[in-house]
């Protein structure tokens, strides 16, 4: 590519750093929400089945599978790049998998607002600049701490033992970097390969001018 | 409410993904009220110039400006609400999910009192002839029926600039007269200033005053009072792939028809358990050219479906003749899609719905591949340059204008040359030039013993490639059991 | 179910968060029980089957029961204990702990599934837009965006159909199932963009606007409220003054 236009692409992706919100950003957001929702309410299903088995068997291990829960804002974070975008998309998500009949009711909505803001908070601590696959899996670990915290109360799990209680936050923590955070940036990668995202500087990253 | 008056300095856009701008130095003043045609080959940026009109193209990230262009003053990017646009892509236009909605979202945005905006609701749908309740789920919708709707939604605006990018694209030649007798009307009757993108010259001829040609990659090819351009340059813009009046396409061809390869009898199609056509027999035969008409919601794309194979039809049989089915059992819609390849290829109406890749070559090797042809590479070469796709090779197919996907979406399936080809409106959208390409195309396919089956509601088509004619008229929808 | 339905979509959502928030400080059989006691009556007086109740809370019934298996395996132990294995303690305490979140679960998910489960975005979207006042162009953007997915089905028959003229359709199950999904999503997206310019080309968020669709709140709405809120203020009494009340964490 001449260099002139290289040039120009590097200059129009740097002054367009706006953190208002465009209309494209609310409507694909708000596509990503209700898919990440309908994933959840697969996940409600097989997900929870693989949940309940572990911790039967196993103290804390069914955390393994939550990561899945903790996509939305990962996912909103790495496309959307605004600030409120992560927990948007997993507030957004959570209410469509309740609406649709989720087994936490209006649980899963404080969840969904409390696991978002545990992304968001990661992305706002690098500014909303920085994108990565190390910031996603960070991100989906900060979503982690966030789902552990707010299930102390939301499945009194305040009253399990300290063993439990441990084990169970490695289990989530760990599933929170692969299954949200790894998973997450890859999905973006998929979908910015595809053009999809051609709009938004997640997807101009990957693809080239033509 | 006044007709808004535009100017445009100079004005270029490069797409973000793009090395070459789309436009470039165009130069234009447009006085309120004025009504303009707006001409030039596909890909000429025409949408994209409209969007800019509207101030929708988007920001700084999303491609570079150059020059400036004002709505009565104001850079157009920064006055919202002035101008309304209806978008190429009738899906598109589609926003809330029932019709009296849809209509009333943009009237919202205007600030439009509620009694006030259902009186405009109900007389923009009577307006464009869309007789369904307001309570009727957008989706349910046919092509035409879907742009109807979205005029519909900007002529309840009453904006100040009407800009509509093909709003006849889809449509019946009765729903053509209809939509444009009453864009005239509400012209007429409020001031507004209209921007019409149109192939076909003659369709808006007697509504618009002045033309407008703009050149691919470039300006303003030639301006000026419509009957002037016409006279001045009507030979020339012909040869670039204007459609003018009084230059009509002539073909060379002697129909041959042969043996039926596909028979359909009895079918009748719908949706869920709701008829939408029933009792429709037909012959596809070997060297023949077979077109498909009738009204919008007619049933036409449902109906040529079945015949392709990709749906099962309700009653009634599609079947194959021996010598053209692969396995032993004659219905289509049981074939491997392997199968159906390299012998039915359908190409479907909203052109977008159909790729699969992200670049235009990949999108083209796609069939071939599967097909496990030879020389596929040549074949692809060949169709890039004959459809005039080659400079697009590596674009991404939704970047794609609406003519340039259209053109791709029939070169997919041209790649496999499948024996009988599907195409549902396969010319709409095209300039003149595009239009002779596949015209020829197709009837060199019939030529050489294929067989087609083209849904149009193009006269022209009809009249070069019609061998036989299969005529569908709407019928009320009804649900429950078939006799 | 008309009474349900004719509410303003928000007020069930209001209802709902402020009778959950008291009902979740704490863990205990009683104020569980007498809650959903009440609303299975309440219910009941509204004219709500019991077949409603299952269609809309059919995940609740399946999934509360596995829900206490892992309190009554790993909560502290206290009280007598019954059998105990690495980091398992059956004990009172979580015998007690265990029933008392299975109940919780349901009396928290029945009656908030019941109101919420199938309400329509487009009233839904109204109301949070005209009675919450969140702004229009979130909720309008998101509302355009979810009507997306009612035209899933289309979506995957014209998806699926394309696929299969493209010579793609001869895959596996599996296999199929999720290349369609992620092109669903793609075309989600995709669309969502053309959406998006679409809404900007009919003045779309410039500010303000007007509702063609009014979205008023009623008394009905406010008694649902204060309804939710009782329910919960007599649940968590009857707790307190039978001695149940278990503050979560407190032990
Ligand atoms: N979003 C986009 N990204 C990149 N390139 C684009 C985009 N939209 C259009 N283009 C390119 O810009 C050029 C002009 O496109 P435009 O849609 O304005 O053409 P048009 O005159 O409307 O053509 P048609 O008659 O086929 O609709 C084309 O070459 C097209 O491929
Ligand atoms: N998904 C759907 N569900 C139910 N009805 C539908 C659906 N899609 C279309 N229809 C209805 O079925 C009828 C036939 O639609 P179809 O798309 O086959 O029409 P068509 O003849 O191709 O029209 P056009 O010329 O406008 O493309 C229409 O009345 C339409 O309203
Ligand atoms: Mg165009
Ligand atoms: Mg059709």
């Amino acid at each position: 590519m001449p260099f002139t236009y290289r040039k120009a692409l590097v200059m129009t992706e740097k002054s367009a750093r706006s953190l208002r919100w465009r209309v494209i950003d609310i409507v694909v957001a708000s596509v990503l929400g209700v898919a990440v929702g309908l994933l959840f309410v697969f996940w409600n299903f097989a997900g929870y089945a693989w949940f309940s088995a572990m911790d039967a068997f196993t103290p804390g291990f069914g955390g393994i599978a939550v990561g899945v829960w903790l996509i939305g804002g990962v996912l909103g974070g790495l496309i959307i790049r605004k600030p409120g975008a992560a927990l948007y998309v997993e507030t957004l998500a959570a209410t469509v998998s309740m609406l649709l009949g989720s087994q936490w009711a209006v649980e899963t909505i404080f969840s969904g607002l409390v696991q978002g803001l545990g992304a968001e908070l990661i992305f706002l601590l690098f500014f909303y600049r920085r994108f990565g696959v190390v910031i996603a899996m960070l991100a989906g670990i900060g979503s982690a701490i966030a789902a552990w915290t707010i299930e102390l109360f939301l499945s009194a799990n305040i009253e399990m033992g300290v063993g439990f209680l441990a084990i169970y936050l490695i289990a989530l923590v760990i599933s929170g970097a692969l299954l949200a955070g790894l998973l997450g940036w890859l999905l973006t990668r998929a979908l910015a390969a595809t053009g999809a995202l051609n709009r938004f500087a997640a997807g101009r990253e990957v693809r080239g001018v033509s | 409410m006044t007709g808004a008056r535009i100017v445009a300095e100079g004005w270029g856009w490069r797409h973000a993904s793009r090395r070459s701008p789309a436009l470039r130095g165009v130069d234009f003043t447009i006085e309120a009220g004025e009504r303009v045609l707006l001409l030039g080959p596909s890909g000429a940026g025409k949408s994209t110039l409209l969007a800019a009109m509207a101030g929708v193209l988007g920001g700084a990230d999303e491609g570079d400006e150059s020059g400036r262009i004002t709505v009565d003053g104001t850079p157009a990017s920064e006055l919202r609400g002035r101008a309304s646009l209806v978008l190429q892509d009738p899906q598109a236009n589609t926003i809330l999910s029932r019709i009296g909605d849809d209509v009333a979202f943009g009237c919202e945005n205007l600030r439009i009192p509620r009694e006030e905006i259902w009186r405009r609701v109900d007389s923009a749908l009577g307006a464009v002839g869309l007789q369904y309740p307001l309570g009727r789920s957008t989706t349910q919708l046919s092509g035409g029926e879907r742009q109807r709707l979205a005029l519909a939604g900007v002529l309840a605006m009453q904006p100040g600039l009407l800009l509509l990018d093909e709003p006849t694209a889809n449509l019946d030649p009765d729903g053509i007269t209809e939509v444009r007798e009453t864009v005239d009307r509400t012209v007429a009757t409020t001031g507004t200033t209209l921007i019409v993108v149109e192939h076909r010259v003659d369709a808006w001829y007697d509504v618009i005053d002045r033309i407008i040609v703009l050149e691919p990659g470039g300006g303003v090819l030639a301006d000026g009072a419509k009957e002037t351009v016409i006279a001045q340059h009507g030979d020339a813009l012909a040869a670039r792939g204007v459609w003018i009046p009084g230059h009509p396409i002539s073909l060379d061809r002697a129909p041959n028809p042969g043996d039926v390869l596909l028979q359909a009898s009895e079918v009748a199609v719908g949706f869920g358990d709701t008829v939408v056509q029933q009792g429709v027999d037909l012959s596809v035969r070997a060297g023949e050219s077979l077109v498909v008409t009738g009204e919008n919601g007619a049933g036409k794309t449902t109906f040529v479906r079945a015949l392709a194979g990709l749906t099962p039809p309700m009653t009634g049989s599609v079947t194959a003749e021996r010598g053209f089915a692969p396995t032993r059992s004659p219905h289509p819609y049981r074939w491997r899609s392997r199968d159906l390849l390299t012998r039915i290829g359908t190409v479907f109406q909203q052109p977008e719905h159909q790729f699969v890749s992200a670049s235009v070559r990949e999108e083209l090797a796609v069939g071939p591949r599967v097909a496990k042809l030879r020389n596929a590479d040549a074949v692809v070469d060949r169709l890039l340059e004959s459809l005039r796709l080659t400079h697009l090779a590596e674009a991404h197919p939704f970047t794609l204008s609406g003519g340039e996907q259209r053109r791709l979406s029939v070169a997919t399936v041209l790649a496999t040359a499948p024996k009988v080809l599907v195409l549902d409106e396969p010319t709409f959208g095209q300039d003149r030039t595009t239009w002779r390409e596949l015209a020829l195309m197709i009837a060199e396919h019939v030529e050489s013993g294929g067989a087609a089956v083209s849904v149009t509601h193009d006269e022209q088509f009809i009249r070069l490639l019609g061998d036989a004619r299969l005529h569908l008229t709407k019928r009320v929808p009804h649900g429950g059991m078939l006799r | 179910m008309k009474w349900v339905d004719r509410l303003n979509p928000v007020m069930p959502f209001f209802a709902a968060m402020l009778y959950s928030i008291p009902m979740l400080t704490s863990i205990d059989i009683v104020s569980a029980s007498v809650a959903l006691a009440i609303w299975l009556l309440l219910f009941f007086c509204a004219g709500i089957g019991p077949r409603t109740i299952v269609r809309r809370t059919w995940p609740l019934l399946v999934a509360a029961p596995v829900s206490g298996i892992s309190m009554l395996l790993y909560a502290k132990p206290g009280g007598e204990t019954y059998f105990t294995w690495w980091l398992i303690n059956i004990t009172d305490n979580s015998i007690e702990l265990s029933s008392a979140i299975v109940v919780r679960v349901l009396a928290i998910g029945i009656p908030t599934l019941v109101a919420l489960v199938g309400v329509d975005p487009t009233r839904l979207a109204d109301a949070l837009a005209q009675v919450v006042r969140l702004p229009s162009r979130f909720v309008l953007g998101a509302l355009a965006g979810t009507r997306l997915f009612s035209v899933l089905a289309d979506d995957w028959r014209s998806l699926s159909g394309a696929r299969r003229a493209r010579g793609l359709g001869d895959h596996g199950v599996a296999r199929r199932w999720f290349t369609m999904a992620f092109a669903l999503l793609v075309a989600a997206i995709r669309r969502g963009s053309l959406l998006a310019t679409a809404m900007e080309a009919r003045a779309f968020g410039a500010g303000d606007r007007t509702w063609a669709r009014p979205s008023t709140v009623s008394w009905r709405d406010w008694t649902v409220v204060v309804l939710a809120l009782g329910v919960a203020a007599f649940a968590i009494g009857v707790a307190v003054a039978t001695g149940t009340y278990r503050l979560v964490g407190s032990q």
